[in-house]
C-alpha cells in the first residue's frame, strides 16, 4: 500500500484501484476542533483540485478537494456522528471517502511522507 | 475602513476598474424616463425647517390612514393593535448591545432575547429549529427555495397559484441568479385551493412545493396531503404563512408535514409602518436540516462557571466565514422588530394569542355575512381566518376606488395584486382584525351597497 501527500495537506492511500482519502494530521491541527464534516455522495464523479467535502472546525470552514480524479465509491459514514474522529485519528480511522483512480499518472506529481514532512517543516 | 468621504481621484480609480465613464454609467438599468435629470419642478431648492414642517403637515392630511377609516386591507400586511407596554420594553438598555453580537459578553440581552424568539417561532410554526429572523416573508420564502435545493440537490420549483405573488415575484427575481426554474401559477376562484391540480405539477425533478397557509384568497387548505405527495417524489414542502396570528387557531404547518415554514411575522409586535421594515420568519421542522439553513442562530450554552448563557451559533454557514460558499447572502437580522414581535407575543402569552386569534375570526365572520347581504356580492371561501374573497360582478379595482372616496379602506383587490389577469378581476380580498369594530363593518357594508346598486 502506497501512502501520498498533496500540497492541500491531504492524504491518499492507494490499495489496488481504491484511494482512500483524508485529511493530514498537520492539516487538523491546523484546523482546531472539527465539528462537521460533510461528505461527498457515492457515485458522485470528482475532478483533480476540484471540491469533494466540507471540513468544519470551531473557527473555520474548508473545502476538502479530490487529490485525483475518479468516482466516489464510499463516505465514511462514522464522521456523521463523530467528526472529532478527524482530529483523533486523522490518518486512520478519520478517513473522508474511497474513490477510484481514473487517471495513476495523477499520483506522480504527489509527495511522500518524507517530502511532506519537509513541506510542512517549511511552512 | 476608513470613514472619510471619497476623494474625485478615489472614484475615478474605481470606476476605471469597473469600466464606467461616469457615476451615471451605473443607473443605465433604470430607464431613462424614470431618471432625475435635474431639480424637481415645483420644489424650492431652499425652505426654513418651518416652512417645511407646515407643507409636510398639509400634504400628510390628504392621507387616508389604516387608523382613520374603516379598514379591511390585508394580503400579506396586517393592522394589527400593538400596545403601548412593546414600544416602552424595546427601549429598555438591556437590549441596547451590540446590533451584530458577535461578543457574547456584552450582548446577553439582546442574545437572550434572540434564543427566545426562535423558541417562539419554532413553536408557533411547528417546527424543531427557527434562526433570528429574515428580511422579511418574501425574502424568506426565497432563501426556503434556495435551501431546498441545496438539501436536494434538484432546482425545479413548483409555486401554488394562491402564493402571494409579491412573494413569487421575489422568489422568481432571485432565481434569474441560480439554476432554480420556477414553475409559477395563478389562484383559481374556487371555494378551495386545488391541491389536486398542484400535486399533479410535482415530478421526480421537483426540489420543493411551495403553499401559502392561509393562502392568499384566505383559505385554509390541510397540508397534510401535499407535503405526502411531495415526500413522496423526494421533493420537500414549503409552507408560507402571512399572517402568524392565523397560527393562535389552526394548526401549524410543521404539524401538517411541512419541511420547511417561512412567514412575515408584521402582524405581532411590528404595525404596518408604511410597508416596512417588516420580519422575516423562518424554521424548519426537523433539524437535520439545521446547517442548510440561512441567517443567523442563537444557542444555548454555559459559561466556563457553568451558567447559562447565549452565543451565536454555526456561524460556519454564515458569509462573514464561509464567504461566497455561504448558505446565504444575509450576515444579518430583523433584530429590533424580532425583538418587538418576542416581546409582544410574550405579553399575549399563548391563551392570549388564542383568544386573539378568536376574535380576529368572530370579526371575519360578521363582516363575511354582512358582505353576504349585499346584492351583487359573494363570498367565495369554504373557510378562512381573518380574511376571505368575495366577488362583485364587477372590475374590483374600480369598486375599491369608488369606496376609498366614500372614506371606506375596503379591501386589496386581486386586479392590483395579479394585474391584466381576467378571470380575477372581480375579486377582493377582505382583512377584519381586533382592531375592526362592528360600526367598521356595517360601514363597509352600507357603502358597498351604495357603489354597487
Amino acid at each position: 500500500m502506497a501512502r501520498y501527500f498533496t500540497d492541500e495537506h491531504e492524504w491518499i492511500d492507494l490499495e489496488g484501484d481504491l484511494a482512500t482519502v483524508g485529511i493530514t494530521d498537520y492539516a487538523q491541527g491546523q484546523l482546531g476542533d472539527i465539528v462537521f464534516v460533510e461528505l461527498p455522495e457515492v457515485g458522485k464523479m470528482v475532478e483533480k483540485g476540484g471540491e469533494a467535502a466540507v471540513v468544519e472546525s470551531v473557527k473555520a470552514a474548508s473545502d476538502v478537494y479530490a487529490p485525483i480524479t475518479g468516482e466516489v465509491m464510499e463516505a465514511n459514514a462514522a464522521l456523521e456522528d463523530d467528526p472529532a474522529l478527524v482530529n483523533t485519528s486523522p490518518e486512520e480511522d478519520g478517513w473522508f471517502f474511497r474513490m477510484t483512480v481514473a487517471d495513476k499518472s495523477e499520483l506522480d506529481g504527489l509527495m511522500d511522507a518524507k517530502a511532506y514532512k519537509a513541506f510542512c517543516d517549511a511552512l | 475602513m476608513r470613514y472619510l468621504p471619497l476623494t474625485d481621484t478615489d472614484r475615478s480609480a474605481m470606476l476605471a476598474k469597473v469600466g464606467a465613464s461616469s457615476i451615471d454609467d451605473l443607473f443605465v438599468d433604470v430607464p431613462e424616463e424614470a431618471r432625475l435629470s435635474g431639480p424637481i419642478a415645483g420644489l424650492p431648492m431652499h425652505a426654513s425647517e418651518m416652512a417645511v414642517e407646515k407643507h409636510m403637515r398639509a400634504l400628510s392630511k390628504k392621507n387616508l390612514a389604516a387608523a382613520d377609516a374603516p379598514f379591511f386591507l390585508g394580503a400579506g400586511a396586517y393592522r394589527h393593535h400593538v400596545p403601548a407596554s412593546v414600544d416602552h420594553i424595546i427601549q429598555r438598555g438591556e437590549f441596547l448591545t451590540a446590533y451584530t453580537p458577535y461578543q457574547p459578553e456584552i450582548a446577553q440581552g439582546t442574545l437572550q432575547m434572540l434564543f427566545e424568539f426562535q423558541t417562539q417561532v419554532a413553536r408557533l410554526y411547528g417546527c424543531e429549529v427557527a434562526n433570528a429572523s429574515m428580511y422579511d416573508g418574501s425574502t424568506a420564502c426565497w432563501e426556503a427555495v434556495a435551501m431546498a435545493a441545496r438539501i436536494t440537490k434538484r432546482d425545479r420549483v413548483v409555486l401554488s397559484g394562491a402564493l402571494h405573488p409579491h412573494y413569487a415575484e421575489v422568489v422568481k427575481t432571485m432565481a434569474k441568479f441560480t439554476k432554480d426554474e420556477i414553475a409559477d401559477a395563478q389562484p383559481s376562484i374556487q371555494p378551495e385551493a386545488d391541491l389536486e391540480g398542484l400535486i399533479a405539477r410535482i415530478d421526480e425533478t421537483t426540489s420543493c412545493v411551495v403553499v401559502q397557509y392561509p393562502d392568499i384568497l384566505g383559505r385554509i387548505s390541510d397540508l397534510s396531503a401535499i407535503a405526502e405527495a411531495a415526500h413522496a417524489k423526494g421533493a420537500l414542502l414549503i409552507a408560507v404563512n402571512t399572517e402568524p396570528v392565523a397560527l393562535g387557531a389552526i394548526k401549524s404547518p410543521g404539524e401538517l408535514g411541512a419541511d420547511i415554514v417561512v412567514g412575515e411575522g408584521q402582524s405581532i409586535g411590528v404595525g404596518l409602518q408604511f410597508g416596512g421594515p417588516y420580519l422575516g420568519l423562518f424554521a424548519v421542522r426537523d433539524k437535520k436540516h439545521v446547517r442548510q439553513m440561512p441567517g443567523r442562530l442563537c444557542g444555548e450554552t454555559v459559561d466556563a462557571e457553568g451558567k447559562r448563557g447565549f452565543v451565536l451559533t454555526l456561524s460556519t454557514r454564515e458569509q462573514h466565514i464561509r464567504r461566497e460558499k455561504a448558505t446565504s447572502n444575509i450576515c444579518t437580522n430583523s433584530g429590533l422588530c424580532a425583538l418587538a414581535f418576542s416581546v409582544h407575543l410574550s405579553l399575549l402569552g399563548e391563551k392570549g394569542l388564542r383568544q386573539l386569534a378568536a376574535e380576529n375570526h368572530r370579526l371575519a365572520c360578521l363582516t363575511a355575512d354582512r358582505l353576504a347581504r349585499v346584492p351583487g356580492v359573494s363570498v367565495l371561501n369554504a373557510n378562512f381566518f381573518n380574511e376571505f374573497t368575495v366577488t362583485l360582478g364587477q372590475d374590483a379595482r374600480v369598486v375599491v376606488r369608488k369606496l376609498a372616496a366614500r372614506g371606506v379602506l375596503a379591501g386589496v383587490s386581486l386586479g392590483r395584486l395579479f394585474p391584466g389577469v381576467e378571470a380575477l378581476a372581480n375579486a377582493m380580498v377582505v382583512a377584519t382584525t381586533e382592531t375592526t369594530t362592528e360600526e367598521d363593518i356595517e360601514a363597509l357594508g352600507a357603502a358597498l351597497e351604495e357603489v354597487l346598486s
